[in-house]
C-alpha cells in the first residue's frame, strides 16, 4: 500500500496531530485483556434468554408463562406486559432517531409480532440451559397473518398491513386509510421538465438492493444489576452509553438518572449499536429477580432481530448536455424500514447527487414497513444504495457522451458556494480534490487485461456534530487524564489523546484517554455520524485550553507577573521576556495545592460546522465469464479528511468502508424463505468478504480543512462505504459490457446476465 | 472385555457431563467448530446429560457402540459441535475416535496409500509423497474449513457427515478410494462411493464406524485434481465441486478418465460419458465441450441459498473441464 496525502493548505506545524502513535488501548485489545460486553461476570448472576417469534407476522392471542415460571432455576420471566406502553414521541440524536412507541414494541412485542425473531418474552435463570428450557415452556397462541417483505409488494393495494393505524405522512391530502408507507419525503428544486428538455442524453434505470447487516463481530451483550435502592447499573457495549441510559430508562418508565451505564469495549457497531434491544429486558429481569442478569445474543439472534439496513427499489432518470453538464435528475426511492417506520429513504434522496451542482431535481423517498427487523443505522445510512443507482447512471451517461467518467464528475462537481441538492450551501469542501486524486493515482492508468474492467464512483456524507462533553485532569505527576463520553469504536482514544497532547504540549503517552461512564462525564451523544473526532474533539480541545489558561495563571502567580506575560509552549510555562526559568506542567501539578488546588477543567459543546465528507474510488475487477465470479484486482479510495488527526485510523476507516461496500456489492444479502424466515443467519451463508477476497485497499487522504473545526477535522467514518457498489458495478460493465442494476452482484446473477447477453 | 454398569466396557473413559474433560466442555459451550462424525448413526436425545468416551482401540470402540444405542462417534467434530449448538439432539455418549492410533495415521503400504479416517486434513499436506502422487485428494482435503479447522477436520468426518457438498468426496471417488469399516462382525471394505446414500445418511450400520481409507498409488502419467466453486475465496461451502483423474498414454491421449461432481445432486455423481468421449483421444477443446455438456446433464441439483439449479448445472461443466485440464497437465509432468 502506498498511502499518500494531498493537502490544499500548507501543513501547519503540529507536533502531534498527524502522527501515528500506537493506540493506548491497543495492547489490551491484542492480548484479550480488554473487556467487551460479554466479559463481565458478577456474583449471583443469572443468565437471560429471549423468546423470539417463529412467524414473520402474527397476532399474539395469548402468552402463558406459568410453566416457565415454575421451573427449577428460573428466577424471572417478563413479557410485553412488564413494560409500559409508550406513546409516540421522537428521541435519539445524530443520525438515529426513534419513536419510543415503536422502540418499546420492538424490544418486546405487544399484540402482534412483526418479524421472525421479534422478541416477545424473556427469562432469567441460573444457567443458560435452564433459561433455554424455560423458553421452550412458554406457550404462545398465534394467529398467523400474511406477511410481506418485498418493498414493492408492501406498497401494493392488497398488501398485508403491518400497522392498522399507520397513515402515510408527507402526502397532502392525507390518505383515507392505512398503508405500509410511513412517510413520503420529497426534494423538489428547479424545473425538471425544463431540465430534461435541455438534455441531449437521458438515461433511466431501475435498481434493486437487498437488506444487509452491519456484521459487527461482537454480538449485543449486557449485564444489568438493579440494586435494593431501585437503581440500575448496566454494563454493555454500545455506540453511546448515554443513549442506552435514556432509552433503557424510558422503556422501563424511569427517569434516566435511575440508570448508570458503564461502557464496555465495543467490538464493532457501524451504526447498528445506536439503539437498544436486550438492555431494557435484562434490566427488568434483574429488577424482578433481585440479581444481576446477563444477556448475550447469539449470532443467529443478531441477524434475526437487530438492525440490518434497508433493501431498496430505486428508479432514477438523469439528463445531461452533450458537453457533459447535468441538467436534471428525477426519481423515486422506496426503502424497507423493517417492522417500524424510520428507513433512511430521505437521506438517500439527499445524498445521491450531493457531490454535484444540479439545478433541477425531483426525488421522492418512501419509507416502507415490511416484516423484517427494524432497520438500524449502517455507515452513512441510506446513501450507499442511492449512490449505487446515481453513480451507475452517471457512468452510463459519461459512456454515452464518450467522456472520461472522472472528467464528467469534475465538470459537474459541487464546490464552495454551490447550493447542495438537499438544500444548504456548501462551505469549503474537497470533492474535486478527491476526483483529482484518483485521476492522478497510478492505478487509474494501469493497463487492463482480458475480462478485466475499471470503474469509478463518488460519494457524499453529511457528517454530524452534536453534543459532547470532556473533562481534563492534570495528575500529580504532570500527566493528563482525558475523559470523554464517546465509546471508542474507531480509534477515538488515540485521536483525543493526540489533540490533547497538541494543546497541552505533553507527550502522547502522558495522556490517558478514558471513556467514562454516564455518572463521570457530561452527556454525550452516540458515536455515530462520523462525529466524535470532530465534536468530542472540540470538547477536548476546549477543556485543554481551559487547563492551559489555568496553568498559565498559576505560573503567573508563582512568578508574580501578569498572566499575559506567560505563554504555554511544549508543556511548559514560559515568561515572555524570558527572565524566569520555565515551569513544567509536572512542577505546577506537584504544587497544585499551593496555587489553587487540583488542576482540572471540563468543556461541553453542541458542535455545528461538521464539514461534509466526499470520497472518490476506483475499482479494477476481473470477471470469470464461465462462472460469473468477480475478483477485485485493485482498489483505491481517496477521501477528504479535512485534517487527519491519526492518519492510520483515517486510512483504517477508509479501508473498512470499502471492504463493507465490496461485500454489499458482491455477496451480502438477507435471504428469506417463503414463510419470512431468514435462511442465512450466520457468517457461512451471509457472505461478508473474507480477507483473501480483498486486495490491499490503497488510500489517498485528501486534506481540505473544515472551517468548522480548530484543526480542520472532517468526520471520516462513513463516506467510504458510499461509492463501492457503483464502482464495482461500473468496473463489471467495463469488463463485460453488462449494466447490473441489482445487488448483490453475486456469481449467479453475473452469470445469468452474461447468459442473457448471449455470452 | 467385561461390561460394567450401563453396559459400558471397562477401561473406557465414560463420565457424566460434569466430568467431561475441560477442553471438550469449552468446545461444547463456546467454540463455533471442532469435531466430526464417523458413523451413519442418527443421535437421539433421551433426557440425560451426554457422556463422553475415548476408546484407544477399535475393539473398545466397537464395544462402546454395542453398549449404547445412543452413542455417536466423532473425529474432529467440526460438524458435530456446530450441529449440537444448532439444536441437534445430544447423543447418549459422544465417542472420540482420535485416540485410536490406526484412525489417525497415514502410511504407504506397497502400492497403496492408507489414510486413517480421523487423520487431520492438515497432516495430508505435510506428506510430500502423498502430495506428489494424489495432489487432487490433498487439495480437496485442504479446502475443508479454515487453517484452525484443518488441524481437526478429517476425510472420514467429511464423508460421514454426508453433505452433498463435501469437498473430499469427489476426489476420493475419482481415485477409486475404498473405505474400511469396523463393526461387531469385524472389518469390511466398500467403495467410498457406496458410503453416502443421501444428504445426512450413510450405508454404515448404527454400530459401525470408519477406520481408514485405501487408495491405489497412481501408475505413470496419472494425476488427479479437485476444484470447487464458492462465492468467496475461502471459508465457504462448495456450490459445485469437481474431481477428475486421468491417465495419459505416451502420445498424450487419455487412457483412463474419471470425473465426479459434488454439490449438484444428493450424492456425488460420476460423469461416465467423460471416459467414452476422451479415452483414446487428446483433450481437445471440442471434446471437452462435450464433456462439459455431459457433466451438466448428469447433475440433479437444487435451488437454494447457495446457488440455483441452472447455475450449478452450468458451472459443473465448467469445473469438470478445468479439473480435467489441470489433471492432464499434472499427468503430463509426471510422465516426463
Amino acid at each position: 500500500m502506498t498511502a499518500t496525502a494531498t493537502t490544499t493548505d500548507p501543513q501547519p506545524s503540529y507536533k502531534w496531530v498527524g502522527t501515528r502513535p500506537v493506540r493506548h488501548d491497543g495492547l489490551d485489545k491484542v492480548t484479550g485483556r480488554a473487556r467487551y460486553g460479554a466479559d463481565l461476570n458478577l456474583p449471583g448472576m443469572l443468565i437471560g434468554a429471549v423468546l423470539r417469534s417463529p412467524h414473520a407476522h402474527a397476532r399474539i392471542l395469548a402468552i402463558d408463562n406459568s410453566a416457565a415460571e415454575a421451573m427449577e432455576g428460573v428466577r424471572a420471566v417478563v413479557t410485553g406486559a412488564d413494560f409500559p406502553m409508550l406513546e409516540s414521541e421522537m428521541g435519539g440524536s445524530g443520525e438515529e432517531f426513534v419513536d419510543f412507541r415503536d422502540l418499546c414494541r420492538n424490544v418486546m412485542a405487544r399484540d402482534k409480532v412483526l418479524y421472525e425473531g421479534h422478541a416477545l418474552a424473556a427469562v432469567a435463570a441460573t444457567s443458560r440451559r435452564e433459561a433455554l428450557a424455560a423458553l421452550d415452556a412458554i406457550k404462545v397462541d398465534y394467529e398467523v397473518l400474511p406477511h410481506v417483505l418485498d418493498v414493492s409488494l408492501a406498497m401494493a393495494p392488497d398488501a398485508p398491513i403491518l400497522h392498522e393505524d399507520m397513515i402515510t405522512e408527507g402526502v397532502d391530502p392525507a390518505p383515507d386509510g392505512p398503508s405500509n408507507v410511513a412517510d413520503r419525503y420529497v426534494i423538489d428544486r428547479g424545473d425538471i421538465e425544463k431540465g430534461f428538455a435541455e438534455a441531449d442524453v437521458i438515461v433511466e434505470r431501475e435498481f434493486v438492493t437487498q437488506p444487509v447487516h452491519q456484521g459487527y463481530i461482537e454480538p449485543h451483550a449486557v449485564v444489568a444489576d438493579v440494586g435494593e435502592d431501585g437503581k440500575a447499573t448496566v454494563f454493555c457495549s454500545s455506540q453511546g452509553h448515554f443513549m442506552v441510559r435514556s432509552f433503557t430508562a424510558r422503556l422501563l418508565g424511569w427517569e434516566p438518572s435511575r440508570v448508570k451505564v458503564i461502557p464496555a469495549e465495543i467490538g464493532g457497531g457501524f451504526g447498528g449499536k445506536t439503539t437498544v434491544y436486550v438492555e431494557p429486558v435484562a434490566t427488568r429481569l434483574s429488577q424482578k429477580a433481585g440479581r444481576p442478569v446477563k444477556i448475550v445474543m447469539t449470532r443467529d439472534e443478531v441477524f434475526r432481530a437487530t438492525g440490518p439496513t434497508s433493501g431498496c427499489k430505486i428508479s432514477l432518470k438523469v439528463g445531461a448536455t452533450r458537453d457533459g453538464r447535468l441538467t436534471a435528475v428525477s426519481g423515486s426511492m422506496a426503502y424497507q424500514a423493517g417492522a417500524f417506520k424510520g428507513s433512511p429513504a430521505s437521506l438517500g434522496c439527499m445524498c445521491a447527487f450531493a457531490p454535484y451542482a444540479i439545478e433541477n431535481v425531483f426525488l421522492e423517498g418512501l419509507d416502507v414497513v415490511v416484516n423484517m427487523p427494524k432497520v438500524a443505522a449502517y455507515r452513512a445510512p441510506g446513501a450507499p444504495m442511492a449512490s449505487f443507482a446515481s453513480e451507475t447512471l452517471l457512468d452510463e451517461i459519461a459512456e454515452e457522451l464518450g467522456m472520461d467518467p472522472l472528467e464528467f464528475r469534475l465538470r459537474n462537481a459541487a464546490e464552495e458556494g454551490v447550493r447542495s441538492v438537499y438544500g444548504p450551501i456548501f462551505k469549503r469542501i474537497g470533492f474535486k480534490e478527491t476526483v483529482e486524486a484518483v485521476r492522478d493515482h497510478p492505478q487509474y492508468s494501469i493497463e487492463l487485461g482480458p475480462n478485466q474492467g475499471r470503474g469509478v464512483a463518488s460519494g457524499f456524507w453529511f457528517n454530524f456534530g452534536g453534543s459532547s462533553s470532556a473533562t481534563v485532569h492534570i495528575n500529580e505527576d504532570g500527566s493528563a487524564s482525558v475523559l470523554t463520553g464517546s465509546p471508542d469504536i474507531g480509534g477515538s482514544r488515540a485521536s483525543m489523546a493526540l489533540m490533547a497532547a497538541e494543546e497541552l504540549g505533553i507527550d502522547i503517552y502522558d495522556i490517558s484517554p478514558i471513556v467514562s461512564d454516564t455518572e463521570s462525564v457530561g452527556f454525550t451523544d452516540v458515536t455515530g455520524g462520523s462525529r466524535v473526532t470532530h465534536a468530542t474533539g472540540m470538547a477536548v480541545i476546549d477543556a485543554c485550553r481551559k487547563v492551559v489558561a489555568d496553568l498559565r495563571a498559576r505560573a503567573a502567580k508563582v512568578w508574580d507577573v501578569d498572566v499575559s506575560e506567560v505563554e504555554w509552549v511544549d508543556g511548559r510555562a514560559q515568561h515572555v521576556s524570558g527572565d524566569r526559568a520555565p515551569i513544567t506542567a509536572r512542577d505546577l501539578a506537584a504544587d497544585a495545592a499551593g496555587t489553587g488546588g487540583p488542576i482540572t477543567a471540563s468543556a461541553a459543546v453542541n458542535a455545528r460546522g461538521a464539514g461534509a465528507a466526499f470520497s472518490t474510488q476506483v475499482c479494477d475487477v476481473e470477471v470469470d465469464p464461465e462462472t460469473g465470479a468477480v475478483k477485485i484486482l485493485r482498489y483505491t479510495t481517496a477521501q477528504d479528511a479535512g485534517r487527519a488527526i491519526h492518519p492510520s485510523y483515517v486510512e483504517g476507516q477508509m479501508q473498512g468502508g470499502v471492504a463493507q461496500g465490496i461485500g454489499w456489492a458482491l455477496n451480502e444479502e438477507y435471504i428469506f424463505d417463503s414463510g419470512g424466515t431468514m435462511e442465512n443467519p450466520g457468517f457461512l451463508d451471509y457472505r461478508m468478504p473474507v480477507a483473501s477476497d480483498l486486495p490491499m485497499i490503497d488510500t489517498v487522504i485528501v486534506e481540505v480543512p473544515n472551517p468548522g473545526h480548530p484543526y480542520g477535522v472532517r468526520g471520516v467514518g462513513e463516506v467510504g462505504i458510499v461509492p463501492p457498489m457503483a464502482a464495482v458495478a461500473n468496473a463489471i460493465h467495463d469488463a463485460t459490457g453488462l449494466r447490473l442494476s441489482e445487488l448483490p452482484m453475486s456469481p449467479v446473477k453475473v452469470l445469468e446476465a452474461i447468459g442473457a447477453n448471449g455470452g | 472385555m467385561t461390561g460394567t454398569g450401563k453396559g459400558v466396557p471397562a477401561g473406557v473413559a465414560l463420565c457424566s457431563e460434569t466430568r467431561v474433560p475441560a477442553t471438550l466442555r469449552a468446545v461444547l459451550r463456546g467454540f463455533d467448530s471442532a469435531f466430526v462424525l464417523l458413523s451413519g448413526r442418527g443421535a437421539t436425545s433421551f433426557g440425560c446429560a451426554m457422556r463422553y468416551a475415548a476408546p484407544t482401540s477399535i475393539e473398545e470402540a466397537v464395544s462402546v457402540l454395542a453398549g449404547d444405542v445412543h452413542a455417536q462417534v466423532y473425529a474432529g467434530a467440526t460438524d458435530f459441535i456446530p450441529q449440537l449448538r444448532m439444536g441437534r439432539p445430544e447423543p447418549g455418549v459422544a465417542v472420540d475416535l482420535k485416540r485410536i492410533d490406526r484412525l489417525t495415521g497415514l502410511r504407504r503400504e506397497g502400492d497403496s496409500w492408507v489414510i486413517g479416517a480421523a487423520t487431520p486434513s492438515a497432516r495430508l499436506g505435510e506428506e510430500e509423497d502423498l502430495v506428489a502422487e494424489l495432489p487432487g485428494l490433498v487439495e480437496a482435503a485442504a479446502l475443508i474449513g479454515s487453517d484452525q479447522i484443518q488441524s481437526r477436520a478429517s476425510l472420514g468426518g467429511n464423508l460421514c457427515n454426508a453433505s452433498p457438498a463435501a469437498d473430499s468426496v469427489p476426489a476420493m471417488v475419482v481415485n477409486n478410494g475404498r473405505a474400511v469399516i469396523a463393526g461387531p462382525a469385524g472389518m469390511r471394505t466398500i467403495p467410498v462411493a457406496s458410503v453416502v446414500t443421501g444428504p445426512g445418511s450413510t450405508s454404515l450400520a448404527a454400530d459401525e464406524f470408519l477406520v481408514e481409507f485405501v487408495f491405489d498409488r497412481p501408475p505413470p502419467r496419472t494425476a488427479d485434481a479437485y476444484l470447487r466453486f464458492i462465492p468467496r475465496t475461502e471459508m465457504d461451502i462448495a456450490v459445485v465441486g469437481a474431481g477428475a483423474r486421468l491417465t495419459l498414454d505416451e502420445a498424450g491421449r487419455c487412457r483412463e478418465v474419471s470425473v465426479a461432481l459434488g454439490a449438484v445432486a444428493p450424492t456425488v455423481v460420476m460423469v461416465p460419458a467423460a471416459a467414452g468421449i476422451l479415452v483414446g483421444h487428446p483433450l481437445t477443446d471440442e471434446a471437452l465441450k462435450r464433456v462439459a455438456a455431459e457433466a451438466s446433464a448428469v447433475c440433479n441439483p437444487i435451488d437454494d441459498k447457495r446457488g440455483t439449479k441452472a447455475y450449478r448445472r452450468q458451472v459443473a461443466g465448467v469445473l469438470a473441464v478445468r479439473a480435467l485440464r489441470l489433471a492432464a497437465d499434472r499427468a503430463a509432468r509426471t510422465g516426463s
